[in-house]
């Protein structure tokens, strides 16, 4: 078990490693920084003057040195302007003395958002808290629900009761969020409805609040996509699970067809759908995106869609750490726990 | 003419499309007819969610086929009177309806979503086709061979899963990065698959006959070379290779780059699943039959073991479709990548959602049209893992 640990996590840093490095490649490309340069010094600089600004903010250097720069295993870069010395890790005016000589997101240093004009990490801590105040909510809501409709589905595979279900789950995995969203919107809060039940916009929630007004249309939206793929992954590891010889042999014993569920069929079926749902977060990642940008909640997905449209480096940097952390850990789990909740593979 | 209420839309509306049922009609008729003598396909109509399934995704393609004679007046111009005109709204010349209302633009909402349907219908299965190709070419030999092979192309496939669609959408479809030319360098890459796939596919099976083999391959390298050349090459971009005169096939450049950004977002997928398949069929007997008989590998992986996976490749290609679908319109919910006047529906959901509230028909049309496609897809899978089970 450990030396399966020590590989996954070595894996998974590798895994990290790299996707951080593509990412910075793309961010760090040299129109991104053109548009940096202009954004910072006017629209209407030449050429010249591009280059010794990105020479003096230690943007001209080989690709890996400023990878390592922003990682923090390579000395930050030091510059000087009308014999004022200011570097990376030195802000104008510092003493060069008692200045950091490395300073990356190791040491926690994240850099500076050029859209929001703050650093980094604060942004970034509250837009992850309303985020997950949403996936709290998200989940809260998905995973029940879904779980109970794959285990009705699947107790009497072929009845109407499963027809129905499983409908219900093909319906719900066909419409992506954008379409649910819109679908919600126009029937419980348009004017043209009628129905005004809920918000249509959640951006009150993260200044005056979480109601039931304003947050249950995004959660109910992202909810939605989920619950149909894992209802329908419960659903197919239920009928597996009830055609098997010991629940034939327990309904043979006499044993009450509620005890057979709950107590034989439940915890065997509910192995795969742990695996679906931890697997789900990459794929609520991308929910939240699309659901933050329709009713206009500024948590993480917002975020990462302004940093990403208006070429803010640092940011959308930081951002997909994030996003790729996420990622990976849920995958660590889920194959941590797929081993640890099934003892066939536990004990071999 | 005055404006007519909701019946006479639907009325209308059903009228507009009678060329597509038309062809539905006869499409289903042939169908149940000869049922019998169709393989899976007329299996499929023995299922009614199938059935259903099919009947959806025929006909967007049929609508995709016949959309300038579905569609009542042009996707682009604008008639500044009919702006957030409700659905039946006579237009001011007085010789037509905006059946389905006016957008924000004061164009017309149904003659949008039915050419909308083009653009989905031409790239989705295409796309899907390419990824599966990437896929299957690179999936078999991981599977197969095994060791090192297979660890280094699992890494890198689930490197590309670990990234949030999202994000990677935004990092290629940008013009920032357009402009350096990487999704054109990208789809140098994954268009090269095809040709490889259908040259490796005929080498590994004529390879006794090498008379024959050679025509063939040499037809497939011509004529795969040619389309290959004059869809990846684009005059005035960074990748100019063929000269504007042979250049017969010119794709717009933002829609080379959607198609390039959504093989690549699939392939590792299909990578994943042509893998698993492959892990499991390479035990059985008549995969050891062949290496008894000294076939090479090509063959056996191509002509024994991928026929053997075909059941669940064709119900994942038909889910992967609706999924490429869904893709599309995330590209377009976001405005990356298509024009902001491209009628395709992740586009026009993106314009009209702004005014939700006030006008919701220019938003909810195309999403509901999106979301019976995507549905349709996905009951037609439903039918055809039901039928291929079957047997």
């Amino acid at each position: 078990m450990l030396r399966f640990l020590l590989k996954r996590i070595g894996t998974m840093l590798l895994t990290a490693l790299c996707l951080t490095f593509i990412v910075f490649v793309l961010t760090n490309l040299s129109p991104n920084l053109e548009k940096l340069a202009k954004s910072e010094l006017g629209a209407r600089i030449s050429d010249r003057e591009v280059e010794s600004w990105l020479a003096k903010y230690g943007h001209d250097r080989p690709i890996l040195v400023r990878y390592g720069e922003w990682l923090g295993v390579a000395p930050g870069w030091v510059s000087e302007d009308q014999g004022v010395p200011f570097g990376r890790c030195l802000p104008r005016g510092g003493d060069p003395a008692s200045a950091p000589r490395y300073c990356g997101i190791l040491q926690g240093h994240w850099g500076q958002s050029t859209v929001f004009k703050a650093p980094v990490t604060d942004i970034l801590w509250e837009r992850l808290r309303l985020t997950g105040i949403l996936m709290f909510w998200v989940m809260a809501l998905m995973v029940p629900v879904s779980l109970l409709i794959g285990v009705l589905a699947g107790m009497r595979e072929g009845s109407k009761l499963d027809r129905t279900l499983s409908t219900f789950s093909i319906a719900t995995t066909a419409t992506p969020e954008y379409v649910s969203g819109v679908i919600f919107i126009v029937v419980f809060s348009s004017s043209a409805v009628g129905l005004k039940w809920f918000s249509g916009t959640a951006a009150s929630a993260a200044t005056d609040g979480i109601t039931f007004y304003n947050f249950f249309l995004p959660v109910l939206t992202i909810a939605l996509y989920g619950i149909g793929y894992i209802a329908r992954m419960t659903r197919a590891s239920m009928t597996e699970v009830m055609t098997a010889q010991y629940i034939r042999t327990a309904r043979l014993k006499g044993v009450s067809p509620r005890d057979v569920v709950m107590k034989h069929a439940l915890r065997n079926a509910l192995i795969a759908p742990f695996t679906v749902i931890m697997l789900q977060f990459p794929w609520l990642l991308n929910g939240v995106v699309i659901v933050e940008t329709l009713f206009n909640y500024k948590g993480f997905g917002w975020t990462l869609v302004q940093a990403a449209g208006n070429n803010d480096i640092d940011l959308l940097l930081a951002c997909s750490v994030v996003a790729v952390f996420v990622v990976l850990v849920t995958q660590l789990i889920s194959d941590i726990g797929y081993v640890y909740l099934n003892p066939r593979i536990r004990i071999s | 003419m005055d404006d007519i209420g909701w019946l006479s839309v639907t009325g209308r509306i059903l009228w507009q499309f009678l060329p597509v049922w038309i062809c539905l009609a006869v499409t289903f008729a042939v169908s149940i007819r000869y049922k019998r003598s169709l393989g899976l396909y007329g299996k499929l109509f023995d299922s009614t969610i199938g059935m259903i399934g099919f009947a959806m995704v025929m006909f967007w393609v049929f609508t995709a086929v016949f959309a300038d004679m579905v569609a009542t007046h042009d996707v682009l111009s604008q008639i500044s009177q009919m702006k957030n005109k409700p659905p039946g709204t006579v237009v001011p010349a007085g010789t037509s309806h905006y059946l389905l209302g006016g957008d924000h633009l004061g164009r017309d909402v149904f003659s949008r979503m039915v050419v909308g349907s083009r653009i989905v219908i031409q790239i989705a299965p295409l796309a899907t086709m390419f990824a599966f190709m990437v896929g299957i070419t690179i999936g078999l030999p991981a599977a197969y061979y095994g060791g090192t092979l297979d660890t280094v192309l699992s890494f890198m496939a689930n490197l590309i899963l670990a990234f949030p669609v999202i994000l990677l959408f935004y990092l290629l479809v940008t013009p920032e990065i357009v402009a350096t030319g990487l999704p054109q360098y990208m789809g140098l890459v994954l268009f090269l698959f095809p040709i490889l796939f259908l040259v490796v596919l005929v080498n590994s099976r004529y390879y006794v006959k090498p008379q024959f083999r050679n025509v063939v391959v040499g037809l497939i390298v011509l004529v795969g070379g040619f389309f290959y050349l004059a869809l990846v090459s684009e005059p005035e971009s960074a990748v100019a290779i063929l000269p504007r005169r042979l250049d017969f096939l010119s794709v717009p450049g933002n829609i080379l780059i959607v198609f390039v950004s959504v093989v690549f977002v699939n392939s590792p997928t299909v990578f994943r699943i042509v893998r698993g398949i492959t892990l499991d069929i390479k035990t059985r007997d008549y995969v050891s039959a062949a290496q008894t008989r000294g076939e090479r590998p090509w063959y056996i992986m191509l002509w024994e073991i991928l026929p053997n996976a075909r059941g669940p490749l064709i119900v994942d290609f038909c889910l992967r479709i609706g999924y490429t679908t869904i893709l599309l319109g995330t590209l377009g919910f976001f405005g990356l990548g298509l024009s902001p006047e491209s009628p395709d529906w992740g586009s026009t959901i993106n314009a009209g959602r702004k005014l939700l509230t006030v006008a919701p028909h220019p938003a909810i049309f195309p999403a509901l049209a999106l979301m019976s496609l995507v549905l349709g897809l996905n009951l037609l899978a439903d039918g055809l893992r039901e039928e291929s089970l079957k047997d």
